[in-house]
């Protein structure tokens, strides 16, 4: 039994096996039942709402931008239909992306990889450029003979690969463009780019994003899924027992046999599995893998083996849902003989729950509450503060008034501090001395020098708060800022 | 070349270079083939790259390469488009009057933009990055001006200096009335704790005031006027006022009494072009001291 190990062999044939495996590639088989229906359906309805939504105009008056969804970088404004968000407000984002986390886990603890399977973009995408495979290249069976094929190509198959490759570059290409224009004007944008007067910048964007759907949509595939993307990791690591999964149901399942050899066991009375091994829910997957392995890494959980599974069921006529949402609690319920139990609210999807609930109503609340005027006030640095020539001490301020509405404002500058002191605003004759008045025009900041000059015997004190109360005169809405008043 | 490819390493199985020390041998680990490929391909590039671009120095100057770049043109040519950029924005500051400035926000916020820039440049090292100034650097931020707080007047001294030697030039200067011989010592520090005097700070003791008086009257007010309240056309300060250039101890005073006072603001006609003297104008001015 001592055999001798070759040091130069375990080198060439164990340990220097290469860690990368070629790509098998998959031709998956068409399918028809709920869950390609519900596919369909969402295909639809998340590519409708990222090509049309340039589209949708909203109405914000005059000098405004007329385009619902629009992310305007040059004057640094974030346009959503009602909401107009300002770059210092990026924090509605952040807690945005809160929320899309959360949900994500929610989702997770559910009903296992819903995002995956149903609405990831490369998902949607890949099962578009499948469509478009299947319809000009034939269905599974015929693909994989047409690449098998050795004989040299005909003209009809050269035919088949360009219309294929131009179908796909199109897509990939109005994909580039559906996103440029969340960054411009859309009607204007698409008449300057197809007159070719669009900026180059858009020209650049269409082509890196033409170029990322196509090879990511057409080539890369699920191995995107399997390879590049972290969600499968953490979504292992996440989920939990409960969690309903993409599962076959091996206690229905096994032991697999023939549709025949079942028939025949079942007269005898005796136990057989309902898995006719027929591999079409190999056949119809995306990701090329065996469900009936278990849960894995590459499913995204998409359902058309469920699909596909239950379409075999109905014709050798057996009850449906061989694969199915289920766990692996409720097999061995069932192996038991016990009813299964669905547990839907457990502590972590309540957790989950909260937290969006909480994130969500608070960025709805600070939304709904948002100020439309704020103020900024900065001490001058250098000088803190000057002595004038009859004693008295001046600080100089620069306060940055935002009027984030769409109309013009008259705002009034009360300070409150220091005794006895007079207010100034550089370049701005105030009728009313010690309340200076500005008109701060629509969607602007404007930047002001304030100076507050106090006799120095009315206030010995080293350092004296102020506020700065800035008030819009004609509609009452108001917002302030604190400093201080030093010595020199 | 070929008798030691054959030499096989039995334990790797690699063949070795054929050198060998003790009956160690050294295997041939080659570098990778696209590693080599890369190797020269860069080398190949560089010979283009001394062909097109500046490359090689010669005796008094260099090679300019086929298209004769060179990086010190590509600052021109940037610069030139940033004049061209700022160029209507510019014209219409220099075509605006001073007062006008101040009343348009947006030709305000310009030209305070492009003073403190300007400022930090060239006037920093005497006046302060603020402007807060120094011993002998008066601060802009204060009411009290030497030459006149004017936009108008601010500009004049901008323009051409104080003492600068500039033919419109500020002119007057604090003579030294000890050094030249005109006060005696004694006559000095009376004169001294007068001047202080007149803005509240208390004097000595012995202090004669009446003689004091007699001195300043006698000397002093030509420049800085009766009662010490100072002359704008001569730049002679206000002496009756809390802010004092120089310091107002007795020994600074006596300092200044004794040796005189010409500090010297030179003149940027010329070294900045008119609009840029404008915005400077009018951000001295906004520090806030401005009348």
């Amino acid at each position: 039994m001592n055999k001798t190990v070759n040091p130069n062999e375990l080198t060439s044939d164990d340990n220097c096996a290469p860690l990368y495996a070629a790509r098998k590639k998959i031709y998956p088989q068409s399918v028809s039942g709920t869950f390609r229906r519900i596919k369909w359906g969402l295909m639809a309805f998340c590519l409708g709402i990222y090509y049309l939504l340039p589209f949708v105009r909203w109405n914000r008056g005059i000098g405004a931008p007329s385009q619902a969804v629009l992310i305007d970088l040059p004057n640094s404004r974030f346009y959503f239909f009602f909401i107009e968000l300002w770059p210092q407000e990026v924090y509605y984002f952040t807690g945005l992306l809160i929320v899309a986390a959360v949900a994500l886990f929610l989702m997770n603890s559910v009903g296992g990889r819903i995002w995956c399977g149903y609405l990831c973009p490369q998902t949607v995408w890949t099962d578009l450029f499948y469509a478009v495979e299947r319809l000009i290249e034939g269905d599974r069976r015929e693909r994989m003979k047409k690449d098998a094929s050795s004989d040299p190509m005909k003209l009809e198959r050269i035919s088949e690969i360009v219309l294929k490759h131009s179908i796909w570059l199109l897509i990939a290409w109005w994909t580039g463009g559906a996103w440029v224009l969340y960054f411009n004007d859309a009607p204007t944008l698409v008449k300057e780019l197809v007159t070719f007067q669009g900026p180059m910048i858009a020209y650049i964007w269409i082509g890196i994003l033409t170029a990322t759907t196509y090879v990511l949509a057409g080539y890369m595939r699920e191995q995107v899924c399997v390879y590049m993307c972290p969600w499968p990791r953490i979504q292992a690591a996440l989920t939990d027992e409960w969690a309903l999964n993409v599962t076959y149901r091996y206690d229905r399942g096994e032991k697999r046999t023939s549709v025949k050899k079942a028939a025949e066991l079942r007269a005898l009375g005796e136990h057989a599995g309902d898995c006719v091994d027929c591999y079409q829910c190999v056949a119809v997957c995306p990701t090329g893998i065996d469900i009936r392995n278990g849960p894995q890494l590459e499913c995204i959980q998409c359902g058309l083996c469920i699909d596909a599974c239950d379409n075999v069921m109905t014709k050798i006529g057996r009850p449906t849902r061989l694969i199915g949402y289920d766990n692996d609690i409720n097999i061995h319920r069932r192996q038991e003989g016990k009813a299964p139990v669905y547990r839907v609210v457990r502590a972590r999807t309540v957790v989950y729950s909260a937290i969006i609930a909480a994130v969500g109503g608070i960025m709805l609340y600070t939304l709904a509450t948002r100020s439309l005027l704020d103020v900024n006030v900065l001490h001058d640095r250098n000088p803190v503060a000057v002595r004038l020539s009859d004693g008295s001490i001046r600080n100089a301020y620069t306060v940055r008034l935002l009027n984030k509405s769409g109309y013009d404002r008259v705002i009034a500058i009360d300070v409150n501090g220091p005794v006895n002191a007079t207010v100034h605003v550089v370049g701005v004759d105030s009728v009313t001395p010690d309340r200076p008045m500005i008109v701060i025009p629509r969607d602007t900041t404007s930047e002001l020098r304030l100076l507050v000059t106090a006799p120095a015997d009315g206030n010995p004190e080293k350092s004296i708060p102020v506020r700065f109360h800035v008030t819009d005169i004609g509609l009452g809405e108001a917002a302030s800022a604190t400093d201080n008043f030093v010595s020199p | 070349m070929t008798d030691h490819h054959n030499d096989i390493d039995s334990v790797s199985g690699r063949s070795t270079t054929g050198h060998e020390w003790d009956g160690i041998k050294e295997l041939n680990t080659p570098l990778p083939r696209w590693w080599v490929i890369t190797f020269y391909l860069t080398i190949v590039w560089a010979i283009g790259y001394w062909i097109v671009y500046p490359a090689w120095p010669l005796i008094s100057s260099n090679t300019t390469g086929l298209f004769g770049y060179s990086t010190r043109a590509d600052v021109a040519v940037e610069l030139a488009n940033l004049e061209k950029i700022r160029g209507a924005k510019m014209v219409a500051l220099g075509a605006a009057s001073l007062a006008e400035i101040e009343k348009d926000p947006a030709l305000l916020a310009l030209a305070r933009a492009k003073g403190k820039t300007v400022f930090g440049d060239n006037c920093a090292p005497c006046h302060g990055s603020g402007g807060a100034g120094a011993k002998g650097y008066p601060n802009l931020n204060d009411d009290d001006w030497l030459w006149g707080g004017t936009l108008d007047q601010i500009m004049q001294t901008i323009q051409f200096g104080a003492r600068s030697g500039h033919a419109k030039t500020h002119e007057g200067q604090m003579l030294a009335f000890g050094k030249d011989g005109v006060l005696k010592t004694d006559e000095i520090v009376t004169v001294a704790n007068y001047v202080r005097s007149l803005s509240g700070l208390p004097t000595r003791k012995d202090f004669d005031a009446a003689k004091g008086e007699k001195i300043f009257a006698e000397n002093c007010v030509a420049c800085h006027g009766d009662g010490g309240k100072g002359n704008q056309e001569l730049g002679a300060p206000n002496l009756t006022d809390k802010i004092w250039l120089y310091g107002s101890d007795e020994a600074i005073l006596i300092e200044t009494i004794g040796q005189g006072r010409a500090g010297v603001m030179p003149a940027w006609e010329g070294r900045l072009d008119p609009a840029t003297i404008k915005a400077m104008a009018v951000y001295v001015h906004s520090l806030g001291g401005g009348k």
